[in-house]
């Protein structure tokens, strides 16, 4: 399978991005290691006249942690699942990008690339929802930053702009009595998520003071879990609290079925899912 | 036409492709590597598995443009003064291949897997293999295969040949 033509630049800065983006306007797709949209071009489901290759842009790559962590649109999953500094300060990045595709696609595929391709079935997008992860973009107005529940849209969209580009993810490191876990049924030959859940409590006194919920694979995008969060904080975070939250997630959420599991049965993924993520989070804030 | 200059095999190459040329097609096509493959063109088989700046990737979902200022090695780059790589004499020496159109890609996955752990276990072998399909051999070979290598290639004797229980 051949993508259709297309001209192909590679700027060697973020700005000459952002004015190639406004030459081009929405004829233009910015491509960075390809994994998300070669695969689509070759199936003709995209088309773009003009492909903008972000992928040498040196200040885009890497991976910086002092008391918040910053981590560069070009990172690939192999970088920070490798990365001994994220293992220590924030270990659900490092869990979570080991289990995307395989070794190849990791050592390829960019954190970056993933959240502005949005597949809703991706593993990144739950993990920048329960960490508050703070996304940059820029545009021709300079920098701005969203929450990631602001960033992801809607079926494969985002907030960003035709002419921004995703420049980097800030996100916090977790201290004592914060804890956070990924996990997710994996489709056998795609090696997306069938369901994936991620989970982030902190604890402050025996009690639960911050629980957060995010699921993907199940809707259009990954979503927050409001009602079955609320259940949980509060409580010991012991394994009656656990239960009764893992039984209200998905539930105000609307959940796809496909060849791979119907509605009923990714609700009931869904559940055992938050129920093995809360575990595990519990765990490491020690609660 | 996208100028490109890559060194594959540790030969230097400058071309112009068409943009949208894969890397795989300019392996195949431009420089008449073919033992790279094409398996499922979707990322997923491995048969396209080349070696980029010393990293395993599948050459089906790459530009020959990003490739630009790239070091690949193909399977035929492996092979250094007629001698096989512990690799490819492995898969020889163990069987580690039937229709053997998997093997390319295999090899140079494991190639990656061994720079990075000289001595793994067979679960790691076989975790390091997840993104190469093979439909011929149930996998048990191409890890003996690969184990007899990282002996090999760690100076230590690699393991007699036992011909597997039928």
């Amino acid at each position: 399978m051949i993508p259709a033509g297309f001209d192909y630049v590679v700027p060697t800065s973020v700005a000459e991005t952002v004015r190639l983006l406004q030459e081009y306007g929405d004829e233009a797709k910015i491509i960075a290691g390809g994994h998300s949209l070669l695969p689509t071009m070759k199936l003709r489901l995209a088309a773009p006249g003009v492909l903008i290759d972000i992928g040498t842009i040196a200040d885009l790559r890497g991976i910086t942690v002092t008391d918040r962590i910053s981590i560069g649109a070009l990172t690939t999953h192999h970088m920070i699942a490798t990365s001994e500094a994220l293992h220590t300060a924030c270990p659900i990045l490092p869990e979570c990008a080991a289990v995307i595709g395989d070794i190849q696609v990791r050592n390829r595929g960019t954190l970056g690339g993933s959240l502005a391709h949005a597949d809703p079935a991706a593993d990144w997008p739950p993990v920048m929802l329960v960490l508050d992860a703070q996304i940059s973009l820029i545009g021709p107005n300079g920098t701005r930053t969203l929450n990631a529940e602001d960033f992801f849209v809607d079926l494969l969209m985002t907030a960003l702009e035709p002419e921004e580009v995703l420049t980097c993810v800030d996100l916090p490191t977790l201290g004592a009595g914060e804890g956070a876990a990924y996990v997710k049924l994996r489709h056998p030959a795609s090696r997306y998520a069938v369901v994936g859940v991620a989970a982030y409590v902190r604890f402050a006194g025996g009690k639960v003071t911050v629980a957060r919920i995010g699921i993907t694979g199940a809707g259009v995008k990954a979503e927050r879990q409001p009602t079955a969060e609320a259940l949980l904080v509060g409580s010991d975070g012991g394994a009656e609290a656990i239960a009764a939250t893992a039984a209200q997630s998905g539930s105000t959420m609307e959940v796809l079925g496909d060849i791979h599991a119907g509605e009923e049965y990714r609700r009931a993924l869904i559940n055992v899912y938050t129920r093995r993520a809360l575990v595990q989070a519990v765990a490491r804030a020690g609660g | 036409m996208t100028k490109i200059a890559v060194t594959v095999n540790n030969r230097q190459y400058q071309d112009d492709v068409e943009p949208r040329t894969l890397l795989v097609n300019y392996l195949r096509d431009h420089l008449n590597l073919t033992g790279t493959h094409i398996g499922c063109d979707t990322s997923q088989c491995g048969a396209c598995v080349v070696l980029f700046n010393g990293m395993s990737v599948k050459s089906c979902t790459i530009l020959a443009g990003q490739a630009n200022g790239a070091d690949i090695t193909t399977i035929e780059g492996l092979a250094q003064g007629g001698q096989l790589h512990p690799l490819q004499e492995g898969f020889w020496e163990q069987h580690g291949l039937q229709c053997g159109f998997c093997t390319p890609g295999m090899i140079l996955s494991a190639c990656n897997l061994l720079q990075q752990n000289p001595n793994p276990t067979d679960a790691e072998v076989r975790h390091g293999l997840e993104g190469n399909l093979c439909r011929c051999t149930g996998y048990e070979n191409i890890v003996r295969a690969v184990q007899y290598a990282a002996a090999k290639l760690r100076g230590a004797e690699p393991e007699p040949v036992e011909p597997a229980d039928v």
